[in-house]
């Protein structure tokens, strides 16, 4: 009975595809009530599996789906109307079809099950609305199979074919010359019903729709196969070019040239042949929005954009849970209900938008309602609640940050706990899965306006640029997308550059601590911490002659690599490491190198839970808070810089966000203003000389309109409670930690106090103030309103 | 005439083992391997096998012999497993030794217990005993050091 296999095989792959149109054509329909040409595909598709059920003699499948046709037979004739209860009927009728599948796909048959309620209900449907009494439903589903389709091209029945077959052939899915073999088998089992006489006309099930000729349908196991061949090929590629490198024989150097080339072709569109449609995923929400927003008492549209944006097979099945939660989401607590809407003016139907498109070697894809945004403030108190992060911290969010601290484990703002959503989980195992396959999440929230996810994935996971490093003597590959830079500390400054908190070593990027990793240690390779006291910096591991340190983010925070030595990149094909090392998290997998040796490939999430990095980077925080706290907060660290006249000033590094040196030319004059183009954004200039209190009765409307003169403005970024803007000053002399000497009261606005800081009388900023003050025509708030902030 | 079956035999310690042949898909010479730090102890490290990656084990560690003296350069048993393709690295090859079935017992009980819990039994062969491993086990990391690599 291998033939029969083979076709329910193929039934099942049919069938699945079928129903997934199913969905979307039904609730499509719900839309369009009175749009023949999706009633005729949803007839067609029902009336296939129908058919195709009782030719396999799967009796249960058959009964639920004759009753559904029957149904949609009357529609079709306009004897009856859609309303959301027949929809949810054919939408349930749907599920149990595709339960029986999924059941016969496994156990090779449709299982104990009862389906009398739904069958009851699909007919009492049929019956209800319809005036003039009608005679059985299935002759009526008979009496009115016209050919529904002329596009679809009917099966041509060899005359000898039709002859010998007591079965309902139109369903039969199976390329008719094979038909008489395969009906011969089977004939001996009694068909679960009485044979329907043979419909010649009707329509092939149009299972790609479109043309059939130039597509086929392949195993994925070879494609596979095929796509780890190509991986041999530009390995053995990579080596063969390595020896050309050395050759003066011409032909083989053409010879290499030329295998390059189409090694290079073969693999990117083997690659190709992996790719599907994100609209693959996205074809079951429409239904997956009507059902909760059915249950929640909303109103959503679905609006799809980009759903024939491309990218690898693995990749769609690993971002489907991430996409329906998301999606979920934005139906149960974006979207607000119909009379929220209308009160605060808007459509009482909310629009829920996915958008994929393409950009730079990664696809991005959007999810946004026009819901009522997400309440910043609750979020971040909520997260104060729960301990996440401190108050303190909270103060200083900038919205996005506030928006993302949703991704934070054990944060969820829904009021009230649904069925859909809003258990707490969710939004941090959205992130999670989406950063192991390499992707980022954002979320932007406009309160009022809605609410919008942006996912950035790669196209594909088997070949990733990588960087190579080594470390002990044995090379690692880091992938690309969640490097960030490469810093490389000389002589002096890899004495002085890594520095010790709490026996956490840290180095200062850009006035910023990044926390440090050694991989050695990481790996047990190397040897282990020394006992370093917390007031003297030294090495973990002394005596280096330069520091490597790779900057990678994981899970949205930054922290650097030290290796021993940094390759160049290369792109690397992915190897699975086997079941044996599955459990070990800092690797992703394994790589042949050009040389034909194994490199290890690093998980860089995995790499960051394993040294604490991000698991317990909220403890720290908090651990640091508390230890500050202890400490009289006296201990802090603080820029030091000096101003014009060679005075020194200071401001706490905590609100340093960078230091840059901005050329004089690139400074732009707004109103009265200095401004500059920084990032994308305009950042506010503010001298420091005219911050302050002893200059204000100096600048005149020229000084303040004169462009700067000199070649080199020293620029400290500064943020504060989410504004960011720039302090113009003379020289950045140096970080160091404020002492705890007296303190004595400020001599101007402007400044909390002055201290005796690195044995020089020093002005500590009131930064708020001076913010404050930016506006050198606008009167100087009172102190008390520049809350003290040290 | 009972039925024979073929074993790949080889030696680790001195030793006798054997797997059956249909398991093994071949050996190879040994060559470097890539060592994986955090492992379980016995993952001598992965092999680079015409383009795929395997994991190697060293088998004496997997029974729990002695270690492997520095002069003696392991073989690489290719082994088809539940776990995928893995190798096991032992000491020396022997030959291909058709066995009846008669000759087989099941593992004594004095055995060590890590020891009987991959052997299957042992075929009394003239001279010398045959310890039969089973494959699938043998192949699959021991829980205690997995526990031990964390």
């Amino acid at each position: 009975m291998n033939d029969s296999d083979d076709i329910v095989k193929e039934f099942l792959v049919e069938s699945h595809e079928n129903l997934d149109r199913l969905d979307r054509d039904l609730v499509d329909l719900e839309k369009h009530p009175s749009d023949k040409e999706i009633l005729a595909s949803i007839f067609r598709t029902i009336h296939t599996i129908k058919g195709t059920s009782g030719f396999l003699g799967f009796g249960k499948l058959e009964a639920v789906t004759h009753v559904g046709e029957s149904l949609l037979a009357r529609l079709r004739d306009g004897q009856l109307s859609l309303h959301p209860e027949l929809t949810t009927a054919l939408l349930a009728m749907v599920d149990a079809v595709r339960q029986m599948l999924a059941r016969i796909e496994e156990a090779g048959n449709e299982g104990e099950r009862d389906d009398q309620k739904l069958i009851a209900t699909l007919t009492r449907l049929g019956q209800s609305a319809s005036p003039p009494p009608t005679p059985a439903p299935e002759a009526s589903s008979r009496a009115h199979l016209e050919p529904p389709l002329p596009e679809s091209s009917p099966v041509e029945l060899p005359p000898e074919t039709a002859m010998p077959i007591p079965l309902d052939v139109s369903a039969a899915k199976v390329p008719v010359q094979e038909l008489p073999r395969t009906v011969v088998e089977l004939s001996p089992e009694p068909p679960a019903k009485p044979p329907e006489p043979p419909e010649a006309s009707s329509p092939q099930p149009a299972a790609g729709q479109s043309a059939s000729e130039s597509t086929i349908r392949v195993d994925v196991g070879l494609l596979d196969q095929l796509m780890n061949l190509v991986g041999e090929l530009v390995l053995a590629r990579n080596q063969i070019l390595q020896f050309t490198k050395h050759t003066e024989e011409t032909g083989l150097v053409t010879a290499g040239q030329r295998l390059n080339l189409i090694a290079s072709e073969l693999q990117e569109n083997v690659m190709k042949t992996r790719m599907q449609p994100i609209g693959n995923v996205w074809g079951r929400f429409p239904r997956t929005v009507r059902d909760v927003a059915l249950a929640c008492g909303k109103q959503v549209r679905i609006q799809m954009q980009g759903q024939e944006t491309e990218l690898d097979k693995t990749l769609i099945e690993a971002i489907k849970d991430p996409m329906t939660h998301l999606v979920r989401n934005a139906v149960d607590h974006g979207v607000e209900s119909p009379d929220a809407r209308r009160s605060a003016g808007k459509d009482p139907v909310g629009v829920l938008q996915l958008r994929a498109f393409h950009e730079g070697g990664q696809v991005n894809i959007e999810i946004s309602d026009d819901g009522s945004g997400l309440n910043l403030a609750k979020v971040a108190q909520k997260a104060v609640q729960k301990g996440l992060i401190s108050a303190d911290q909270a103060a200083r969010l900038s919205e996005r940050e506030a928006a993302n601290l949703v991704f934070l484990p054990g944060l969820s703002t829904a009021e009230k706990v649904t069925n859909d959503s809003g258990r707490g989980v969710g939004m941090d195992v959205v992130k999670t899965n989406i950063e192991r396959i390499g992707g980022t999440v954002d979320l932007q929230s406009t309160p009022g306006k809605g609410t919008s996810v942006k996912i950035k994935i790669p196209l594909t996971l088997a070949i990733v640029p990588a960087l190579m490093v080594t470390s002990a003597g044995e090379r690692y590959a880091i992938p690309q997308v969640s490097l960030l830079e490469l810093v490389g500390l000389d002589g002096e400054q890899a004495r002085k550059g890594v520095e010790m908190i709490h026996g956490v070593p840290v180095y200062r990027l850009r006035g910023r601590l990044l926390p440090l990793v050694y991989l050695k240690q990481v790996l047990k390779t190397g040897p282990p911490e020394s006992a370093v006291a917390d007031d003297a910096p030294t090495l973990p591991e002394g005596g280096f002659e330069r520091v490597n340190i790779v900057v990678l983010q994981a899970d949205g925070r930054k922290f650097g690599l030290v290796v021993d030595e940094i390759s160049d990149t290369e792109e690397i094909v992915v190897k699975p490491l086997g079941r044996h090392l599955k459990q070990i998290s800092v690797y992703a997998g394994a790589t042949i190198m050009g040389d034909g040796k194994v490199a290890l490939i690093m998980d860089v999430l995995g790499l960051a839970q394993s040294s604490s990095i991000v698991a317990e980077t909220h403890e720290r925080a908090r651990a640091e808070q508390e230890q500050a706290r202890a400490d009289g907060a006296e201990v802090q660290k603080l820029v030091l810089f000096s101003g014009r006249s060679g005075s020194r000033m200071a401001v706490p590094l905590s609100m340093l966000a960078r230091l840059e040196n901005i050329p004089g030319a690139d400074v732009e004059r707004s109103g009265n203003q200095w401004v500059t183009q920084y990032r994308g954004q305009i950042l506010r200039l503010i001298r420091i000389s005219h911050a302050l209190e002893e200059r204000r009765n100096l600048p005149d409307s020229n000084d303040i309109l004169t462009l700067p003169t000199s070649a080199n403005l020293q620029v400290l970024v500064l943020e504060d409670q989410g504004r960011s803007f720039g302090l113009v000053v003379n020289q950045i002399l140096d970080i160091v930690e404020s002492g705890s000497g007296p303190q004595s009261a400020p001599t101007r606005s402007g400044v909390l106090y002055s201290s005796v800081i690195a044995e020089r009388v020093t002005e500590l900023l009131d930064v708020a103030a001076i913010l404050a003050t930016g506006e050198p025509y606008e009167p100087i708030p009172a102190r008390a309103a520049s809350a003290a902030r040290s | 005439m009972s039925e024979t079956r073929q074993f790949c035999s080889f030696y680790l310690d001195h030793l006798l083992f054997g797997i059956e042949s249909q398991k093994i898909q071949e050996v190879v010479a040994y060559r470097e391997l890539r060592p994986v730090p955090l492992a379980p102890a016995s993952v001598s490290g992965l092999m680079n096998l015409r383009g795929q990656v395997v994991v190697a084990l060293e088998l004496r560690r997997q029974l729990e012999l002695a270690e492997r003296p520095a002069a003696v350069v392991p073989v690489c048993l290719i082994v088809r497993a539940e776990l995928g393709t893995v190798c096991l690295l032992a000491d020396e090859v022997g030959n291909v030794i058709e066995v009846e079935e008669e000759t087989f017992e099941p593992a004594p009980e004095t055995l060590s217990p890590r020891l009987r819990s991959v052997i299957l039994g042992v075929h009394k062969l003239e001279g010398q005993l045959m310890h039969v491993l089973d494959t699938d086990r043998a192949c699959a990391i021991h829980a205690a050091s997995l526990a031990a690599a964390g």
